[in-house]
């Protein structure tokens, strides 16, 4: 199976689905009908094929697997280099899995343009599985920067009221930062004389240089993480997105960020990133309580998890930076859950919403009387998401803490006043939404989960379950290629050392 | 066996709370009931094989974490403390299923409360039998989630989610201490496995490492820090606050989780970490204080509440404080001795509180009850046994233990052993008399109630009073049963490994080597006092209350605000986070981020683009103007240049 081309059918297979899409003629409700389907069936083939990559994933390897190579700009060294290893097998998965939850979520909420709305999801899917999956700086910079255009579109024509001024807000920002990426790369192929990933990975960059390259890659991958201070564009793009694009954009598009400082950061700049590890850790601790803070005032539930989001996504720069291995399984674990349980989150919110067209907490109250399955189902995504033991959200997050006290304990105390704050926010989110008496009359006359809705989140209780009490289906495969990273920095940290010690004997 | 004792529970759990609405409620209280019975038989028979035949074991059930580095394990770990816990769970948690199906029988969703109060079950065994601290955290929360959820059973009541969200955040509180004790644990030791780290605990000790900037005895911070968490579990002072508004609940939640089980799960953690309490003795002196100016605090708030349910709240909280301090001075074996008696008891009184408030229809205000003697015997005997044992009168249960207590703490011969047994004397005074308060007020006297309530009053069904003569009778026998194996001539052989005492703190023994006079029968002679002080207060001469409340307003208003806890908390606590997530929010991320950075960026650019766009007016004389400025700029320009230079 390693020599078969699965990344290159997982990535352009949904390309084909949309295609498709493109083709369909006819009737208006009969061609939305066929778009969902056609959509549908693509992106669960899709999920099939990645489950592949997982089952005859090497777990002891540390080295990218399935790779594929193809020349595509030979005269300056460019290619078509995709691979995986275990950091980004997860990623992988997560973006194939959530792609059909999307697609079956918007199934009666979206009723205009159907068929570009699946055909957006479908650019997006390959998108993200393509940028998790590359092994070129060119391929990653254009699916990087790609997602960015269906995602525009999803927000800029399917969103709430405000959601041009959302989607600029988000558009920009973004681009600012990706736009110093660039620089950077351009300035590692000058330095290379190739674009390749792997060959990056290896050269040892100067220490001054270095730093540079890390401001510019820092500067995109803060903004996508979202850091604090970069943060404000989310709870507004999240709150003009329609449910399945805040899925998107929660379950996957957060994750790039991450995914970028372990591939690229880490790896190519270990001084730089030893360097700047504190900086770090101070943004990440004002952004988990900060956040954590704003976010027991909001009046939307939208903003309410948006704001919960950057405060987890803290709790993941801060493992990434200890640079220790409890500290990093955390910080992937930790998104792979965020991935899961705010995406089922935003899917709880599109439920009500569906039904009552508000976001406005304060309209709700009492659903455990009319809505039972939906009390339940709320109740478990809430409590992964405070971490609670047994849930998804605890493995992670106890992980990345662990790891930070071990390298500087101020940090861990802070950060871990996190724990308190995220229960406040949340169950005072559930008790207003949930508990209490209904008091309007259209409130009492929403429905409780329908099939179609229980479809989407049984699989997803299954996975944070399972994520919770079995971690080790997702620590295993991970954690050569997170000793590979950590034993890389460190022998780099190390010579650096050497160095600089050598030169202080010189004089 | 193991596993069944631990997983029937969460099995009955499951079957009520996914298929409670298809299978109806008596099939619901059915399975819930006959999977506890069959624990509770499990637990009984794996107590007496580990705790007296010395069968104990450790069940791996698979692996949880596996980091490379750090390994954690989901296992069932069955040595003597764990199995009379586990014993003393199943079976008060069996008796408290059978009288709910009595006493929320009207209730509308029965299949949920019994589903929940399994579940708690399953998490309260999790925790006990847990061989590492991870998986101890894992119960820990777990008991904390269902004491949410039962604290808010009744969701439609804003009093009740206020409470339960309260319940879970206070104790978040504690957890924050705990998980950074965690984390200082595996720091120090590398390993989060109990029996890794115990056997490595003497030659940690001394060692110092870095906490928040200074060099601090590692052992020292790290047992301060898991008994925040204690604290928060166990109500200890400070973080208390959320334990009487905890009584929110349904009574059977009540006697179950905030008086028998889950609020002496600190206890629990302290007495089984005494490996590495012991080598803190810092740390122990701060259990022991926190422990008895709790014990202290309590009691004296206890005196003055007049809702029956608070009265045994705070008792509770204060007998967690005797239990806490008699770990601080290294009488381990008796906190857990009190820890067992007290289940018994204190679920009695709940229990029998349960059924005095199901006879005066819900009413739970003692000034509206009195006189109820006639009409309610059997309840009123319970109470009678229960408060006979909680004032640690003998041979009632509580006189064994709380006696041991008490010595321990003067044989410590320690300072802050001291100041345990006068506050814990005290506290046992006013014990007894809050008892026999509530029992005046509520039995005897002229009934207060009104005509229609009184007229309704009736002893319970015999499903609720069955468990309450069960518990009677280990309210009475527990203690004189257990004492020899629990802290008596057998206390070596029945704790075996579990305990460790170094030789320099064996309280115990020091207290069976005989004491002054005074000391040994302090505990007694305070206790009668504390009855007769009640009997002159309530019963002779009722209206010395009144008098002494308005001659020490102050003072009463004081106790009767409780020490003014709640408010302190929502001044600083709650408005300040929610004054400061205002704050940041409109100042921070709209005011300052916004608006120095997209929205700013946006309006100067718009700004400065409609200025230049002001310049394209569209009339041929402005440009002609403006061409014929440029022409006699330029030229004058080349004109002045070598004249310039």
């Amino acid at each position: 199976m390693q020599n078969w081309p699965l990344l290159t059918l997982i990535t352009f297979l949904p390309l084909v689905g949309g295609a498709l899409l493109l083709i369909l003629r006819g009737e208006a409700e009969a061609v939305a009908r066929n778009a969902r389907w056609i959509a549908l069936w693509t992106s669960t083939i899709t999920f099939v094929i990645s489950l592949a990559c997982w089952v005859y994933f090497d777990p002891t390897s540390a080295d990218f697997q399935f790779q594929e190579r193809a020349e595509w700009v030979p005269s300056l060294n460019i290619g078509y280099h995709v691979g995986i290893d275990g950091i980004s097998l997860f990623f992988v998965l997560l973006s194939t899995f959530l792609t059909p939850i999307c697609i079956i979520a918007s199934w009666t909420s979206i009723e205009k343009r159907v068929r570009e709305y699946m055909f957006a999801f479908m650019l997006l899917e390959t998108l993200m599985v393509g940028m998790f999956c590359a092994l070129d700086f060119l391929l990653f910079y254009t699916f990087f920067e790609g997602i960015l255009v269906p995602m525009f579109l999803i927000i800029g024509i399917w969103g709430g009221p405000r959601r041009i001024y959302a989607t600029f807000k988000f558009f920009l920002y973004t681009f600012l930062g990706s736009v110093l990426m660039l620089l950077a790369i351009m300035v590692i192929f000058f330095e290379l004389g190739t674009t390749d990933i792997p060959t990056a990975m290896t050269y040892s960059f100067p220490v001054s240089l270095q730093i540079w390259l890390w401001l510019g890659f820092f500067a995109s991958f803060a903004v996508k993480m979202p850091m604090w201070p970069v943060h404000t564009w989310l709870p507004d793009a999240h709150v003009e997105a329609p449910t399945a694009g805040s899925v998107i954009l929660a379950g996957v598009l957060l994750k790039m960020g991450g995914y970028g400082f372990l591939r690229f950061s880490l790896p190519m700049f270990p001084d730089a990133t030893a360097y700047f590890a504190v900086p770090v850790f101070v943004l990440s601790v004002v952004a988990i309580i900060y956040t954590s803070l704003v976010a027991l005032v909001q009046d939307d539930m939208k903003k309410l998890i948006a704001y919960s989001s950057v405060a987890h996504m803290g709790i993941v720069t801060m493992g990434i930076f200890t640079l220790t291995s409890e500290g990093l399984q955390g910080a992937i674990f930790q998104m792979l859950s965020h991935g899961v349980v705010s995406a089922a989150l935003f899917l709880c919110v599109g439920v009500v919403y569906d039904r009552l067209h508000t976001r406005e907490i304060a309209r709700y109250g009492g659903l455990a009387d009319n809505m039972p399955k939906y009390a339940l189902v709320f109740m478990v995504f809430m409590l992964a998401s405070v971490g609670m033991p047994g849930t998804s959200g605890f493995v992670g997050e106890f992980l990345a803490l662990m790891g930070a006290f071990q390298v500087n304990t101020w940090v861990a105390f802070l950060a871990t006043s996190g724990v308190v704050l995220s229960a406040a926010y949340m169950l005072y989110l559930y008790r207003r939404v949930v508990f209490g008496t209904i008091t309007r009359e259209d409130v009492r006359a929403m429905l409780d989960l329908t099939p179609r809705e229980i479809l989407v989140f049984a699989p997803m209780i299954a996975i944070v379950l399972w994520m919770g009490i079995y971690p080790n289906s997702f620590l295993k495969p991970m954690q050569p290629s997170v000793a590979n990273l950590i034993e890389r920095v460190q022998v780099s940290l190390d010579q650096t050392r050497v160095k600089s010690d050598g030169q202080v004997a010189q004089r | 066996m193991q596993v069944a004792a631990v997983f029937l529970p969460l099995l009955g759990a499951f079957i009520a709370g996914l298929f409670g609405r298809l299978i109806g409620d008596r099939a619901s209280q059915l399975v819930t009931c006959l999977c506890m019975a069959a624990s509770a038989v499990c637990g009984v028979i794996l107590y007496r094989q580990v705790a007296f035949l010395d069968q104990g074991s450790v069940t791996n059930l698979f692996t949880w974490m596996d980091t490379g580095d750090l390994q954690v394990q989901w296992a069932l770990r069955f040595d003597t403390m764990s199995a009379s816990m586990v014993a003393m769970v199943t079976v008060i948690s069996t008796l408290i299923h059978i009288y709910s199906v009595g006493y929320m029988s009207h209730d509308k969703s029965i299949p949920r409360f019994m589903s929940y109060l399994s579940f708690f079950t399953y998490f309260m065994l999790m925790l006990v039998t847990s061989d590492n601290f991870v998986q101890l955290f894992f119960g820990w929360e777990g008991v904390g989630l269902c004491s949410y959820l039962l604290v808010g059973f009744w969701y439609d009541r804003p009093s009740a989610c206020a409470a339960a969200i309260k319940a879970f955040v206070v104790n978040r509180v504690g957890d924050f201490g705990f998980a950074l004790g965690i984390f200082a644990v595996y720091l120090c030791f590398g390993s989060l496995h109990f029996e890794t780290v115990f056997a490595s605990a003497s030659e940690v000790a001394g060692n110092t490492i870095d906490f928040l900037g200074f060099q601090v005895d590692a052992l020292t911070v790290t047992c301060l820090l898991l008994f925040v968490g204690a604290m928060g579990k166990s109500a200890q002072l400070g973080l208390h606050t959320w334990l009487p508004d905890a009584m929110e609940g349904p009574t059977p939640v009540s006697a179950l989780i905030h008086a028998a089980t889950m609020v002496t799960a600190g206890v629990f953690m302290v007495v089984r970490l005494s490996p590495l309490f012991e080598y803190a003795p810092v740390a122990l002196q701060v259990v022991t204080v926190v422990g008895a100016t709790t014990a202290f605090f309590a009691a004296t708030v206890g005196m003055v509440q007049t809702d029956i349910k608070r009265v045994i709240a705070y008792s509770t909280c204060s007998q967690l404080g005797y239990m806490f301090f008699a770990a601080g001075v290294s009488a381990y074996p008796a906190a857990m001795f009190h820890l067992t008696t007290h289940a018994f008891f204190k679920a009695l009184l709940f229990l029998s509180a349960g059924s005095v408030i199901h006879a005066v229809s819900g009413e739970q205000d003692m000034r509206k009850m009195g006189g109820l003697w006639p009409y309610i015997k059997i309840t009123a005997v319970m109470i009678w046994i229960g408060s006979l044992a909680l004032a640690g009168i003998p041979p009632f249960a509580g006189y064994f233990s709380k006696d041991m207590i008490l010595e321990a703490a003067w044989a410590a011969e320690t300072g802050v052993g001291h100041y345990a047994f006068f506050l814990g004397i005290f506290a046992a005074f006013l014990t007894a008399f809050y008892s026999w308060r509530l029992i005046l007020l509520t039995f005897h006297g002229k009934p207060r109630a009104d005509e229609e309530v009184m007229h309704h009053v009736h002893e319970s069904p015999l499903v609720m009073l069955l468990p309450l003569l069960v518990l009677a009778i280990g309210a009475v026998f527990a203690g004189w049963l257990g004492k020899d194996y629990y802290i008596g001539h057998h206390m070596a052989e029945f704790w075996r490994e579990t305990i460790l005492v170094l030789p320099e703190h064996n309280s115990i023994e020091e207290a069976e080597k005989g004491l002054p006079f005074l000391v040994h029968w302090a505990p007694l002679i305070v206790g009668i006092l504390g009855i007769a002080t009640a009997y002159v207060c309530y019963f002779f001469r009722p209206e010395i209350p009144g008098k002494l409340a308005t001659r020490f307003r102050g003072l009463y208003l004081f106790l009767l605000n409780k020490w003014y806890f709640d408010e302190l908390y929502n001044f600083v606590f709650v408005r300040g986070a929610f004054g400061l997530g205002r704050l940041l929010w409109q100042k921070g991320d709209r005011a300052t981020i916004d608006g120095l950075g997209p929205d700013g960026i946006a309006a100067t650019t718009l700004g400065a683009s409609g200025q230049v766009s002001r310049l394209q007016s569209g009339y041929v004389y402005h440009y002609a103007f403006a061409i014929l400025i440029g022409v006699v700029a330029l030229v004058s320009w080349y004109l002045l240049q070598p004249i310039l230079y």
